[in-house]
């Protein structure tokens, strides 16, 4: 998309010394926008989140079900694996934890599963334990479509892509099951710590 | 007796040939919903250094999806049924 080619020209301040900053990534003040497919414009009368797969009962949230669940402030650095960060990005969610409150299961892995055909996938204990929200508002504002509005699923500490723009429910799998870029080169579990970009990193 | 089964090295004298085609008059078919069309007419998501994604236009399939990786790309055709080389 013309965005990809226009995001290209910005570039923070490079300032690789941070330790905030992982290994090969440069510090952005913008909020460069990728999406690898149409933008979803899902009503939110027709938007609903489901936590499916191996569990013993499905569970499924309207928006305003959703909206009722407790929430969280969360601020965060966050790290693209086009080697963008961003730091203290701050956004409102409902926690991982939350919606798994209940749910009995046998599943190691989680898919993300969205409007769209995208998809990720994460083990499990990397979305619980406070490490994983299902985000609706970035900077006090209800987040935009392109920034994954609705809602997204938020996961700070991996590959920003492992963060699924709008997200509709987790799948739980006894099986790992590699995403939309997990299948095209990129890493199976993105810790940017460990700077794991690509297949063998 | 397995005469007939070579190595990949065998194939890639047309293999080479079929590869370097001009891909904006090839034509394909969608998966998704079966509609042929030239790829020069598909749509393009240009993911930002992440990836390049052909979806058809009549469906938003991925028809092939394209990611560098270190100093080579990765490429899924898995989108597509066929490709016509040109
Ligand atoms: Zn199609």
């Amino acid at each position: 998309m013309v965005e990809g080619f226009f995001s290209r020209g910005f570039r923070g301040r490079r300032r690789n010394q941070d330790p905030a900053l992982p290994p090969g990534q440069y510090l952005e003040d913008g909020f460069p926008v990728l999406s690898a497919g149409p933008t979803p414009h899902t009503p939110l009368e027709e938007w609903d989140f489901s936590v499916v797969g191996e569990v013993d009962e499905p569970k499924r949230w309207s928006w305003e079900e959703f909206r009722a669940l407790p929430s969280e402030e969360i601020t965060r650095d966050i790290h693209c694996v086009t080697k963008w960060s961003k730091f203290g990005t701050r956004w409102e969610g409902v926690s991982v934890d939350t919606l798994l409150d209940g749910v009995e299961t046998s599943a190691e892995y989680v898919t993300a599963y969205c409007d769209g055909d995208y998809t990720t996938n994460l083990p499990l204990e990397e979305v619980t334990g406070g490490k994983a929200w299902v985000a609706f508002a970035y900077d006090g504002e209800p987040l935009e479509p392109e920034h994954g509005g609705p809602a997204r699923l938020l996961v700070p500490h991996l590959y920003f892509w492992k963060s699924a723009k709008w997200v509709r429910g987790l799948q739980l799998t006894a099986y790992d099951i590699p995403g939309f870029w997990e299948s095209l080169g990129y890493h199976n579990f993105g810790d940017p710590w460990r700077e794991q970009r690509y297949w063998g990193d | 007796m397995d005469e007939l089964r070579l190595d990949g090295n065998a194939a890639a004298g047309p293999l080479g040939e079929v590869f370097s085609f001009e891909v904006t008059t090839a034509e394909y078919a969608c998966r998704g919903c079966g509609r042929a069309g030239r790829l020069g007419e598909a749509m393009v998501y240009d993911v930002r250094d992440l990836g390049i994604i052909i979806r058809c236009p009549g469906c938003d399939y991925a028809l092939i999806r394209l990611a560098p990786n270190r100093d080579r790309y990765l490429v899924d055709l898995g989108g597509t049924s066929y490709l016509t080389t040109g």
